[in-house]
C-alpha cells in the first residue's frame, strides 16, 4: 500500500451540494442543479494535496443505506462495498435532522468519517446557531463547516482527510436501540460470528440490525452464509415491520435528543420560498405560470438567436461564394462549397439557439422549479399512467434525450422508469430545432413561431399517448407512491448556468465537426459519383438510394432528395439540416439554402411541415437508441423503440399530408 | 385525542404521527425521509390539481400523494 495515496467518496443525501464540492475541489465541470437526483453515476477525480494524492468519488445521492433506485444502490454499492479509506459525509447544515439520519447509519457501518457542514451560508443567514465542538463530540467525527458553492472551507477540509488518513485508531459512537432490540442484535451477532468471512468484511453489529430492519440487501448477502437457517430462526421469531419501525423511530429519537445541542435553529415562520410557492404552485396560477414558463423559454430561444443566426447565415453564404469563385479544380470547390460549407455551416448557423436553450434550461434547473414542475404535474402524469418524478427528464430532454434518459435512474419504480425511457425519444430536443427553425421559416413567414411551438406539443403530446398506450398494454400497472423532497429554491448561479450552456453548445460544434462533418462527406460523395453524373441528379448514388426508398416516402409527401435526407439523419438528426444543405446548395453560386428550398418545386408548404413531423418523431438517434439499450439492458426495448417511433411518425405524416391535401393545401 | 389521517389536514395544521400503515419499500422510504412516529408535521399545500400534498417534517419540506398520507394516521397538536 502506497502511503501518500487516499481515497474519499463524497455521500450524502440528494442536493446537499455534493458535486459543487466535488467541482470546487477537483477543479472539474460535473453537473450541478437544485434539484434531488442529478448525480446518477460515480464519478472520480483527483486533488494533490500536500503531497497526498487524494482520489475523490462523487456519488448519487441517498437518503439512507436502503438503496430503492439504481442511482441510490451506485452510492450504497460504493460505501459498503469498495470501502473507501475516508467518507466526507456532506451534511446540509439548513436541514440538518434528516441528513443525520444516513449519520447514524454511517457510523454504525464503521467507516472512517468526516463531516462537512455545507450550505453553512443558508443556515448563518437564517438565524440558526451551529456547535461545531459538540458536533465532533457528540458525532466522535471531525466536523468542517463549507459553502461549496463558493468556495469556502475546502483547504480546512482536505487538512482534515490528511489528518484522519495518519490517524489510525477508530473512533466512533453508536445509537442504542433499548433492551428488546438490543438483545436481539446480540443474539444475531452471536450466531453470526461462525462466518469468518463475513465478520471480516462488515461490522457485525451493523449486519445484525440491518437484518433486523429486513434490509433486502444484507439479507442477500446472508443467504449464502452457513449462518443463515440459524439467522433466519430468528427473524421468524420477531415481528418485522414491528422493528423495522421501532429501529427507524430509535434513530430519530435519538437525533431528536441530541439536536439541541448541535444547533439552535431559527424557526422562521414563512421562508422565501414558501412565498414564491404560494405564487408558483398556486392551486389556479399554477398550471397557467408553468405554461407560461414553457411558452417564454420557447420564445427567448428564437427571439434572442435570431439576429446571430442571421449573421451567421450571411457569413457562410458569403464563405460559400468566395470557395465557388476561387477553388480549382471544380471537384474541389464542390466538396468544400456544397459540401462541407453548405453542409456543416447550416447546422452550425443554429448554435446560438442551442446556447440559448441550454442556458435557459440550466437557469429551470439551478431555480429548484423542476422539483414544482414535478408536483403541479404528478396528478395528469398519473392519469396517463406515468410518474411525477418522469416529468424531470421529459423536460431535460428539450436539450438533449441522452442525459434526460440518464435522468430516469433516479425513478424508483422499474416500470415507470422503462415508460419514461421509451417516451423521452418524442421530446423535441435541441438538434432537431434547426429542422424547424429551417423549414417554418422558410415556408411558414410569420406563423413561423407557432408552427414550431406545434412540433413541441405534438412531441408531448405523442410522448403522453405513448405512455398511455404502454400502461394499457406492453407495461402494465400503476405508478408507484410519489415521495419527493422538494428544495428551496435558489438564485441559479451564473457560472453553473454559463458552463452548462458553453459544454453543451462546444458538444454541439463539435459534433458538426466531426460526425456530421463526416455525414456531410460521405452524402457529397454518394451525390457526386458514379463518375461523370451531373452532381446530384437523380443519376448519382444518392439518388438511387432516395428512389429505393421514394415509394415508401412518396405518400407523406417527400421526394428522393429529403428521402435521402432522412435516412442520414439517423445518425445525428442535425444531419437532416446538413444534408439539406449539400443537397440543395447545387449550382455555380450557391445561395442561401432558403432561397433554393422555395425554388424546389417538390418541397410545399405542407410537405415541409409532413416533414418535420416526421423528423420529430421518427427514431431516436444513434445516441439516444445507445443509452436506451445502455439503460434497458434491452435489445428489446430499444429495436422497440426504433420501430415504434417509425411508424408512429409515418402515420402522423401522412394524416398531416394527406389531410392537409385533402382541406386543399 | 382522536386520530385522523393525515391528508384530511388542512393547510396550516400541525400535527403528530402517531403510526405508519404504509406498506412495502414505501413503509421503509417514508422512514428515511423521517414519517416516524412522534414526528411533527404540517401540511403546507396541496397541489393544483389536489395531489400530491406537500408537508413540512422535520424542517424540509416533502411531498407525497394522498393514497399514502391516507394511511398515515396523526393527532393534531
Ligand atoms: N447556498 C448554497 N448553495 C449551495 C452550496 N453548495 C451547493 N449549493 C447549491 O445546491 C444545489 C445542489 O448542488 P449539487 O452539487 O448539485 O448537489 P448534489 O448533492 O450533488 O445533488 P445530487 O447529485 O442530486 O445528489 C445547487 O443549486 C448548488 O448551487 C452552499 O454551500 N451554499
Ligand atoms: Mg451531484
Amino acid at each position: 500500500m502506497e502511503n501518500n495515496k487516499i481515497r474519499v467518496a463524497l455521500a450524502g443525501n440528494p442536493n446537499v451540494g455534493k458535486t459543487t464540492l466535488f467541482n470546487a475541489i477537483t477543479g472539474s465541470r460535473q453537473h450541478v442543479g437544485n434539484w434531488p437526483g442529478v448525480t446518477v453515476e460515480k464519478k472520480s477525480g483527483t486533488k494533490i494535496y500536500k503531497g497526498y494524492e487524494i482520489e475523490i468519488i462523487d456519488l448519487p445521492g441517498t437518503y439512507s443505506l436502503t438503496a430503492y433506485s439504481m442511482d441510490e444502490i451506485v452510492a450504497r454499492d460504493f460505501i459498503i462495498e469498495e470501502k473507501p479509506d475516508i467518507v466526507i459525509q456532506i451534511v446540509d447544515a439548513s436541514n440538518l435532522e434528516r441528513n443525520l439520519y444516513l449519520t447514524t447509519q454511517l457510523m454504525e457501518l464503521q467507516t472512517e468519517m468526516i463531516i462537512a457542514l455545507n450550505m453553512c451560508d443558508l443556515a448563518l443567514e437564517r438565524g440558526d446557531k451551529l456547535y461545531l465542538d459538540k458536533m465532533e463530540e457528540i458525532l466522535a467525527a471531525p466536523v468542517v463547516k463549507t459553502v461549496a458553492s463558493r468556495n469556502i472551507g475546502i483547504e480546512e477540509l482536505l487538512d482534515k482527510v490528511i489528518e484522519e488518513k495518519n490517524n489510525e485508531q477508530y473512533h466512533g459512537h453508536e445509537i442504542g436501540y433499548g433492551d428488546e432490540i438490543e438483545g436481539m442484535i446480540l443474539e444475531i451477532e452471536k450466531v453470526l460470528i461462525a462466518d469468518q468471512e463475513l465478520a471480516d468484511r462488515y461490522p457485525l453489529r451493523w449486519i445484525s440490525i440491518r437484518l433486523l430492519e429486513g434490509d433486502m440487501n444484507v439479507m442477500e448477502k446472508i443467504s449464502k452464509s452457513p449462518a443463515s437457517v440459524a439467522i433466519n430462526d430468528l427473524l421468524d421469531s420477531i415481528d418485522q415491520e414491528e422493528y423495522e419501525a421501532d429501529i427507524a423511530d430509535k434513530r430519530y429519537e435519538t437525533i431528536n435528543a441530541i439536536f439541541p445541542q448541535l444547533c439552535t435553529r431559527c424557526n422562521v415562520k414563512l421562508s422565501k420560498s414558501d412565498m414564491i410557492d404560494r405564487v408558483l404552485t398556486n392551486k389556479y396560477l399554477g398550471i397557467p405560470i408553468f405554461l407560461a414558463l414553457m411558452w417564454g423559454a420557447f420564445e427567448l430561444t428564437f427571439a434572442f438567436a435570431t439576429p446571430f443566426t442571421g449573421m451567421i447565415e450571411i457569413g457562410f453564404t458569403w464563405l460559400a461564394n468566395i470557395v465557388a469563385d476561387s477553388l480549382q479544380p471544380a471537384w474541389l470547390a464542390s466538396l468544400i462549397g456544397d459540401g462541407i460549407i453548405g453542409g456543416v455551416g447550416a447546422v452550425l448557423t443554429f448554435v446560438p439557439n442551442i446556447f440559448i436553450l441550454f442556458f435557459l434550461l440550466s437557469l429551470l434547473e439551478g431555480s429548484g422549479y423542476l422539483s414544482r414542475a414535478a408536483f403541479i404535474m404528478d396528478r395528469l402524469m398519473y392519469k396517463i399512467g406515468m410518474h411525477g418524478k418522469s416529468f424531470i427528464p421529459m423536460l431535460m430532454g428539450f436539450g438533449c434525450n441522452v442525459p434526460a434518459i440518464m435522468a430516469t435512474r433516479s425513478i424508483e419504480d422499474e416500470k415507470d422508469r422503462l415508460i419514461t425511457i421509451l417516451v423521452v425519444p418524442f421530446v423535441s430536443c435541441g438538434a432537431r430545432l434547426p429542422i424547424y427553425i429551417l423549414f417554418a421559416g422558410t415556408f411558414f413567414g410569420r406563423q413561423a413561431g407557432t408552427v414550431v411551438f406545434m412540433m413541441y406539443v405534438l412531441g408531448i403530446a405523442v410522448a403522453v399517448a405513448s405512455a398511455k398506450l404502454l400502461r394499457a398494454t406492453l407495461v402494465k400497472g400503476k405508478p408507484a407512491p410519489f415521495i419527493m423532497e422538494m428544495p428551496p429554491y435558489r438564485v441559479p448561479t451564473l457560472k453553473t448556468s454559463l458552463i452548462h450552456m458553453w459544454d453543451n453548445g462546444a458538444m454541439y460544434i463539435k459534433k458538426a465537426g466531426s460526425i456530421i462533418l463526416l455525414g456531410v462527406v460521405i452524402i457529397w460523395l454518394l451525390a457526386s459519383f458514379p463518375w461523370g453524373i451531373e452532381y446530384g441528379s437523380e443519376a448519382s448514388y444518392v439518388g438511387m438510394i432516395g428512389h429505393i426508398f421514394e415509394p415508401v416516402m412518396e405518400p407523406l409527401g417527400f421526394d428522393w432528395k429529403i428521402t435521402v435526407s432522412l435516412i442520414f439523419g439517423f445518425v445525428a438528426k442535425e444531419i437532416v439540416v446538413a444534408s439539406m444543405g449539400v443537397l440543395f446548395g447545387v449550382g455555380d453560386n450557391p445561395e442561401a439554402l432558403t432561397q433554393s428550398l422555395i425554388a424546389d418545386p417538390a418541397i410545399t408548404a405542407l410537405s415541409s411541415l409532413s416533414l418535420m413531423v416526421f423528423s420529430l418523431l421518427y427514431m431516436p438517434c444513434v445516441a439516444t437508441l445507445g443509452v436506451i439499450k445502455k439503460e434497458t439492458g434491452s435489445w428489446k426495448w430499444t429495436l422497440f423503440a426504433l420501430i415504434y417511433g417509425v411508424t408512429i411518425a409515418w402515420i402522423i405524416a401522412f394524416i398531416v399530408y394527406q389531410g392537409g391535401k385533402l382541406l386543399g393545401y | 385525542m382522536s386520530e385522523i389521517t393525515l391528508d384530511t389536514l388542512k393547510p396550516g395544521d400541525l400535527a403528530k404521527i402517531t403510526k405508519v400503515r404504509v406498506k412495502g419499500h414505501t413503509r421503509r422510504k417514508l422512514f428515511d425521509m423521517g414519517m416516524v412516529a412522534g414526528s411533527e408535521i404540517e401540511l403546507i399545500r396541496k397541489a393544483p390539481l389536489g395531489d400530491p400534498i406537500e408537508f413540512r417534517i422535520k424542517g424540509y419540506n416533502l411531498s407525497i400523494r394522498k393514497d399514502e398520507a391516507r394511511q398515515i394516521f396523526v393527532h393534531i397538536i
